[in-house]
């Protein structure tokens, strides 16, 4: 009798089953915090290898001048490629966003939503071929082309993300408008699209951003642009950073290998950069529309 | 004054003229901005069938020649035109599978970590830094995994794993050089992380506070609420999240065809060259002409094209058939 009554003044922590549970649930907090350094510690190594490999190749001769001393008309090449993509990409985007959030019953929105979201599954390999059999074979590479490369890999990313914030502008917005009997196109053009437009720029600088890097289409696009003169001209194969870092990382020469970890710090922190500026700008309009 | 007066414009017939005028550009306007979108829409989904059309269309000559056996037969000889998708078949369906092995219970952890366990300031710090590791551009990540990665993998990681799993045949002894199938899964793995992290992050996000709660006030450990509540309500999202990281891995070309070595048959060790599908597009593809050849390439993207929209198909699916909402609404 007496040996089942625990002793009072036993300390109360616990023991046994208890124990081993919580013991068990700690160890599974670890490793869910020692994932998250890991993934960080990758980021941290392939940009801190960039930076300390490309730190050395960097100058404003190098940023300015043609090869082969500098990258000049590969980067004015992936500003004119990937501009032209954007140019090509927004509008489309942006009316997508709009039929999807003010002209669609949900039947119509389905299919669209996933066309949009298998664009964005495509590998970027098979619109590099797409582009090939579309408007590279029999004819020419063109900067052009790439464009629309780089086009339909930013056209779901900026469809739904204008989708995102257009959804939230408050619908107290669109049932004023119509109480004042205003036209929907008016309301439409002149009161949403602008009160959503932050969130659709940087909707596009992500797209952009992650359209900048990309090399799969541009390869079949425009991968024998001349790299030692400027040229402005789409309808010729521009040279372009992706494609230069990724013939050079093939060639397996050290003083091309110097050159390219330059062009990858280059395209690097303008990617980083653009992409966090544009994320927090993102989350600073969202919090002002939602609150 | 007790009277109100009727509107000017009703009074005036020529403001009533502007009226009407308005309306008229008005009913045009609505038609016009509602075909523009339409029209947007519709191009979308004529742009997906048409790169169907062109892939399939230039595939034609090798379909016609091969047939499916494409899909069994290893030998690549572009000299003999003899071509099959064997051995490259086989390098996807491992370094993908490797990867999302690897990669989806890191990026499910990560989660889980952003969701319930980090204080608000560090998840604003860890969760755009996430994010980041998938912007950085696949030729760059592939050219560091040839200069920095590559040998890394060679001098240390290989003969350690050979050295303590040799008895399993797929860690061979170490080769002459980093690239290898191992490597091509480790990058892969980096991509697809960040993918799967930030997915399974909202989805936990949206796990409704009542039940935590109600679980922890049943004396459930952290563990056992995730376990017990977190997880099981959102599984399929958690699948879904894994299939799109796999639907990333499986059409990844550029990274993979810089670091896997581009060899050319099927290995037991994971340290030997491979080569993917996709990487086999992009290695060869700038150096054909038209002919059997550029077909057999285009076969290949027909083949990854194929495997990708189902891995995303069923993504979707359960996405949308199993979700969370849909529970809580039946």
């Amino acid at each position: 009798m007496s040996a089942g009554i625990p002793d009072p003044a036993a300390p109360l922590t616990p023991t046994g089953n208890l124990r081993r549970r919580q013991v068990f649930s700690k160890m599974t907090e670890y490793s869910a915090t020692i994932a998250a350094v890991i993934a960080v510690a990758v980021l941290v190594i392939v940009v801190f290898s960039v930076i300390q490999r490309g730190a050395s190749a960097l100058s404003l001769d190098f940023v300015f001048t043609a090869a082969p001393t500098g990258i000049g008309p590969e980067l004015l090449g992936t500003a004119v490629i990937v501009g032209l993509g954007m140019v090509i990409a927004m509008p489309l985007g942006v009316l997508i966003a709009l039929f999807l959030t003010e002209y669609a019953g949900n039947r119509a929105a389905g299919p669209i939503r996933l066309t949009l979201d298998l664009m964005n599954g495509i590998p970027s390999i098979i619109i590099g071929l797409f582009i090939f059999g579309l408007l590279v074979d029999h004819k020419q590479q063109s900067g052009l082309a790439g464009s629309v490369g780089l086009a339909i890999i930013m056209l779901p990313l900026i469809a739904r993300g204008s989708q995102e914030v257009l959804l939230l502008v408050p619908s107290s917005i669109r049932e004023a408008s119509d109480a004042l009997g205003v036209a929907r196109w008016r309301s439409v053009l002149g009161i949403i699209v602008p009160s959503a437009l932050g969130g659709i720029v940087t909707a596009t600088v992500l797209a952009v951003a992650r359209a900048a890097g990309e090399t799969a289409p541009l390869i079949f696009a425009s991968s024998l642009g001349d790299p030692s003169k400027f040229s402005l001209n789409p309808l010729e194969a521009l040279p372009n950073v992706p494609v230069r870092i990724f013939t050079l990382s093939e060639e397996g020469n050290p003083e091309g290998f110097a050159q390219a970890w330059g062009m990858s710090l280059v395209l690097i922190s303008l990617i980083l950069f653009a992409s966090l500026g544009a994320r927090a700008l993102l989350a600073r309009s969202k919090r002002k529309m939602a609150g | 004054m007790s009277t109100p007066a009727a509107p000017p414009a009703l009074q005036n017939p020529r403001a009533a003229r502007a009226r009407s005028r308005r309306k008229k550009a008005d009913r045009i306007g609505d038609r016009l901005l509602f075909g523009i979108c339409l029209a947007a829409a519709i191009l979308a989904i004529a742009v997906i069938v048409l790169i169907g059309y062109e892939v399939v269309n230039g595939a034609g000559p090798a379909i016609s020649k091969f047939g499916l056996g494409f899909l069994v037969h290893q030998d690549w000889q572009p000299n003999f035109k003899i071509f099959g998708a064997g051995s490259l078949l086989f390098g996807t369906v491992v370094t993908s599978t490797f990867a999302l092995l690897l990669g989806a219970p890191i990026a499910i952890s990560i989660g889980l970590y952003l969701s319930l366990l980090a204080p608000a300031g560090v998840r604003g710090i860890v969760s755009p830094l996430v994010e980041m590791l998938a912007a950085i551009p696949s030729v760059i990540l592939g050219f560091w995994g040839v200069l920095v990665l590559a040998p890394f993998v060679h001098e240390h990681m290989e003969p350690w794993l050979h050295g303590a799993f040799g008895f399993i045949p797929i860690f061979g002894s170490p080769e002459t050089t980093g690239a290898s199938i191992f490597t091509a899964s480790l990058i892969l793995t980096i991509m697809v992380i960040p993918i799967i992290a930030s997915i399974s992050r909202d989805l936990f996000l949206a796990v409704p506070r009542d039940l935590q709660d109600g679980a922890s006030a049943l004396g459930a450990t952290r563990w056992e609420v995730v376990r017990g509540v977190v997880l099981p309500s959102t599984s399929s999202g958690v699948v879904a999240a894994s299939l799109l990281g796999l639907g990333r891995a499986l059409g990844e070309a550029i990274a993979v065809s810089q670091v896997v070595g581009a060899g050319s048959a099927i290995q037991t060790s994971l340290f030997k060259t491979g080569d993917t599908l996709a990487a086999r597009i992009a290695n060869q593809f700038p150096g054909t002409g038209p002919g059997l050849y550029q077909s057999s390439l285009f076969y290949l993207g027909v083949i990854l094209l194929v495997i990708g929209l189902i891995s995303n198909l069923v993504a979707q699916w359960i996405g949308r058939r199993f979700s969370y909402e849909g529970a809580v609404a039946r």
